[in-house]
């Protein structure tokens, strides 16, 4: 079939093979879902010891150039000047009407030097986004680094203590949401403090051919490989949005619940307009999460109902074996969405009660 | 493990062991392999009247939702509640504590159009 043919594969495809894993296509890449001990027994590793992704398939882009940082605050609702050097930021990317094209972390490296990182089923849009601009914009040069750099998401209480012994100097050093250069095991890296799991850890870029001797250094340490079917659930118990899932370029960062990283007041930036008039007029739903009272899985689709009238869609939802409880989200009327409020949802027919609970379901003990 | 010889196979992956009048019935070790971590099982009331190769219930694991098809018909005369408690149980042994339900059968001719152990292996194989 020429759409499997044209799955791409990750400098660890042959690695998550050989290990047992169940592939499976996401976004344009055949990826580890799980591996041989399954999707509940790698959340619990990720969550009680520590655990590593394969996240090569997200999009690496880099920007250079004097006018690297305008150009970005002109695009991207980040506030990138406002970031001081090595530090990162999590933010939505929206387009001049202020519908959501992807949600990424840029990384300033240096004072005209910037990294974004962006899904990996969102790669082409959020280049579309940019690209055209950039060209047209002199002193800014735009690189793919994807092909180039591998990723690797080491997470869990055990994360930080067990990248220091492999780390000189040391990995511990780089604090939340900070990236810098190090070497991890010998090889030459960029080490950022941030992942999508709720709990603390790494996110390491080897160089691509170096890829397979970071996977297995941190293997020999004990770190636990752990596909995207373990991730989702973990993102989900820990508050965190799926773009394509919780969010698509029809939504809109409020009713998101994505104000906090949406910075539009930069002056220059293209959807400041439609943002503020968006937030001004305020949404009818938003983003809202619930956890199941009666027995049932919410599932992405369903429809949340109240007395008879669907008033929601829910998005995400699972069964979280953290908390033994099955959990969603998704955008509820406004008036429904207070803490503690009940309604249904329609599980194939069958009305099942659910109660609202604050966002995120689970959130890590701080030492 | 291998697939019990005791019984009959369905080709939506449902087993059927005969004791008697009463059928016992559940899902073989290669859909909860291909499921993976099974975390809700979904069973019809005792009393419920099923058709043979109608869906009859439900099962998701962690990333999706599954039916279940009846390999026989008949009457829901038991349900293992210990599935619905714990639905691990499933994976744990789907022969013999994941069974789901005992469904009493008046025409035994039913099992004719089931498998026996050797060709489900069969098909599985493919």
């Amino acid at each position: 079939m020429p759409d499997e043919q044209a799955l791409r594969e990750t400098p660890l495809h042959r690695t998550h093979v050989a290990a047992g894993a169940r592939m499976a296509p996401f976004g344009g890449w055949d990826m580890p879902v799980q591996y041989e001990d399954g999707i509940i027994s790698e959340v619990r590793a990720v969550r009680q010891h520590a655990g590593m992704f394969d996240v090569s398939h997200m999009a690496r882009f880099q920007f250079v150039g004097p006018e690297a940082v305008a150009f970005l605050d002109r695009m991207l609702a980040a506030d990138v000047a406002g970031l001081s050097l090595g530090r990162a930021r999590y933010h939505v990317i929206c387009n001049e009407q202020g519908g959501i094209i992807d949600d990424a972390i840029v990384y300033r490296i240096t004072d005209d030097q910037c990294l974004l990182v962006a899904n990996a089923g969102n790669a082409d849009a959020v280049r579309d986004w940019l690209i055209p601009s950039a060209q047209q914009n002199g002193g800014v040069f735009f690189a793919d680094l994807s092909e180039d750099v591998a990723m690797i998401a080491v997470q869990g209480p055990k994360a930080v203590e067990i990248v220091d012994r492999l780390c000189p100097l040391p990995a511990s050093s780089v604090r939340p949401f900070r990236v810098r250069r190090a070497e991890i095991a010998g090889i030459p890296s960029r080490i950022a403090r941030t992942g999508y799991t709720g709990e603390d850890g790494f996110e390491i870029m080897p160089p691509a051919d170096r890829a397979v001797d970071l996977w297995r250094a941190l293997e020999a340490e004990g770190v636990v490989p752990a596909g995207l079917g373990a991730r989702d659930v973990l993102r989900l118990e820990a508050g965190l949005m799926l773009h394509g899932n919780d969010m698509t370029v029809g939504n809109n960062p409020y009713e998101a619940g994505l104000e906090r990283f949406t910075y539009i007041d930069t002056p220059g930036y293209v959807a400041g307009v439609a943002l503020r008039a968006i937030r001004d007029a305020g949404t009818p739903r938003v983003m809202t999460g619930f956890r199941m009272v009666g027995r049932g899985i919410p599932r992405h689709g369903l429809a949340v109902m109240k007395d008879g009238e669907q008033v929601g869609t829910v998005t995400s939802g699972t069964h979280s074996p953290t908390l033994d409880a099955n959990i969603g989200m998704g955008y509820v009327d406004r008036g429904l969405s207070a803490e503690g409020t009940r309604f249904e949802i329609d599980v194939r027919g069958r009305l099942v009660e659910a109660e609202v609970v604050s966002l995120p379901f689970y959130s890590r003990k701080r030492g | 493990m291998t697939t019990p010889d005791d019984r009959k196979y369905s080709e939506e992956h449902e087993w059927a062991l005969v004791e008697g009048s009463v059928i016992t019935v559940g899902i073989t070790r290669y859909a909860t392999d291909s499921l993976g971590d099974i975390v809700f099982v979904e069973l019809p009331e005792n009393g419920t009247e099923v058709t043979q190769f109608d869906k009859f219930g439900e099962i998701e694991s962690v990333k999706a939702v599954s039916d279940l098809f009846t390999p026989v018909g008949g009457k829901i005369v038991e349900v293992n509640s210990g599935v619905i408690d714990m639905p691990e149980k499933v994976n744990e042994d789907p022969y013999t504590v994941g069974w789901l339900v005992k469904i009493e059968v008046s025409d035994q001719s039913q099992l004719d159009k089931l498998m026996d152990a050797t060709a489900y292996d069969n098909l599985t194989a493919e």
